[in-house]
């Protein structure tokens, strides 16, 4: 890969929540654009904690960040990262705050200098792309889970990222929902890393999946052909994947 | 618990927010200075008389009044006996004063008058255009953010609470007078309070992640227009008559 493809650039990052144990410990990661990597782990593993980092949202105790091969250390620094990179918060409810549909989508694009009138034309294209319009002028607090979730993915698209980072975005999700959320994420052109315990999701839509243990990284590149036995619908079957 | 109404189409529902906002504020302040019953009275039956070209339905005003009277009724309970002046009459040994019972009428008056200009105010506007009305009458960013969010997380912390208490329920719990009891609520309002803290940051983490650098965008655009100018100017025209009726003692 070329080094002007190398998007995020974690070295040795370490950070602890005050008066616990370490939670990532000198952490390294490599991130190149077009990368589509699921991260897996166990609770409390630090996955939530690594993307925060990411976006500067936690400030880790050692390490270094370099993203677009630039340094990101302050808060100056990480508003233009967040300007590039998307994060899916795992509960919509923290990501829509708006009193309606289109004011929230039109809220990051009005922060990146966008008109009134572009906003809005971005924020109902994201929406039909998604295919939610008609929802403009939902009330956000009453959609459903899983609308509220793909609205939460609009406000991200709509900024056009070149990165999301997702955080357990299948989770509580119905299938329907879920199919979308796939569709949506194999058409865009965009690097992605996605959070979730939902294995048959990230088969699907990630070329490699990286499980973050005791504070590291484990590299997975090779997913391994393995067996196992859903409960569907229409009764329990097996197959492989490869 | 939080419902919605939505408002029955009529000419007070398509006046410019801003103009609604400014009218009650103004209103409001005039009903407070303003002292003589009588003067009072007629703030009272023009408040109530908008009510009606509102078209506020009998019971969302009942329902809505009946919080601010109940705490009215608290003053009649204990104003006309503490209030110095001439006593009308004793009960028991307490003085029931005149002055006492003309400052509660006051109070209970001028109360409701404001009350009605208010219910009229949030019944035919919806909660953001309000909120967006505000930020256009450039009232301080901060007030109108505090606005916003209210009514956005209110539901949110409702919903907590209503969880709580259900998992406090499917595990037996019912309120007693005992130590018990008064441990689970407070365990329970203490969580609801570390939540909506929680809760605080991580919302304003996700904004920060969509660019937020303190200012909040309004796509609503209002104008005025010639019966908003006409309402604007009437309402101002009754608060300084009602203010030469006061100065002037005509009634």
């Amino acid at each position: 890969m070329e080094k002007n493809d190398l998007i995020i650039h974690l070295e040795n990052i370490t950070f602890s929540y005050p008066g616990c144990d370490p939670v990532l410990e000198k952490l390294n990661l490599q991130f190149y654009r077009k990368n589509r990597i699921g991260l897996m782990g166990p609770n409390g593993s630090g996955k939530t904690t690594l993307f925060h980092i990411i976006m500067g949202l936690l400030k880790p105790s050692a390490g270094k960040i370099e993203i677009f091969n630039t340094p990101a250390e302050t808060e100056t620094d990480f508003r233009k990262v967040r300007e590039k990179i998307g994060l899916l918060f795992q509960d919509a409810d923290d990501q829509l705050f708006s009193p309606t549909v289109l004011e929230d989508v039109a809220f990051g694009p009005l922060n990146l200098g966008k008109t009134k009138n572009d906003a809005i034309d971005i924020a109902r294209n994201t929406l039909d792309f998604l295919g939610l319009n008609g929802f403009e002028d939902r009330i956000t607090y009453k959609l459903s889970g899983g609308e509220k979730k793909l609205v939460s993915l609009a406000t991200v698209l709509a900024m056009e990222p070149e990165v999301l980072l997702l955080d357990e975005p299948t989770s509580g999700l119905d299938d329907k929902t879920r199919s979308t959320l796939k569709r949506v994420l194999l058409d865009l052109d965009l690097s992605y890393t996605l959070i979730s315990h939902d294995i048959d999701f990230l088969y699907e839509i990630t070329d490699s999946i990286y499980t973050l243990e005791n504070g590291k990284i484990l590299f997975d590149q090779d997913i391994h052909a393995h067996q196992h036995i859903h409960a569907h619908p229409h009764g329990a079957y097996t197959h492989e994947h490869k | 618990m939080f419902e919605e109404p939505s408002p029955k189409d009529s000419i007070i529902v398509r006046l410019d927010p801003r103009i609604k906002i400014v009218a009650v504020f103004f209103f409001s302040i005039a009903v407070a200075i303003l002292n003589r019953i009588p003067v009072l009275l007629c703030a009272l039956m023009l408040a109530f008389l908008i009510v009606l070209i509102a078209k506020v339905s009998i019971k969302e005003l009942i329902k809505r009044l009946t919080p601010a009277n109940m705490l009215v009724g608290f003053l009649w309970l204990f104003l006309p006996f503490t209030f110095a002046g001439k006593p009308i009459f004793y009960l028991g040994s307490l003085p029931v004063t005149h002055e006492g019972v003309l400052y509660a009428t006051r109070i209970s008056i001028k109360s409701n008058a404001i009350m009605f200009m208010m219910i009229v105010l949030v019944t035919t506007t919806s909660i953001f255009t309000l909120g967006h009305a505000m930020h256009a009458l450039r009232i301080p960013k901060k007030i109108v953010h505090l606005f916003f969010f209210t009514y956005r997380y209110i539901h949110v912390m409702q919903r907590e609470y209503i969880r709580l208490v259900n998992s406090m329920k499917i595990r037996g719990f019912r309120a007693k007078t005992n130590l018990h009891t008064y441990k689970t609520f407070a365990y329970m309002i203490g969580m609801i309070l570390i939540r909506s803290f929680d809760r605080a940051q991580r919302v304003q983490n996700a904004m920060l992640c969509r660019g937020f650098k303190g200012n909040l965008y309004s796509l609503k655009t209002f104008s005025i227009k010639k019966r908003d100018m006409v309402s604007l100017v009437l309402t101002m025209a009754i608060i300084i008559v009602l203010g030469v009726l006061e100065w002037k003692k005509t009634i």
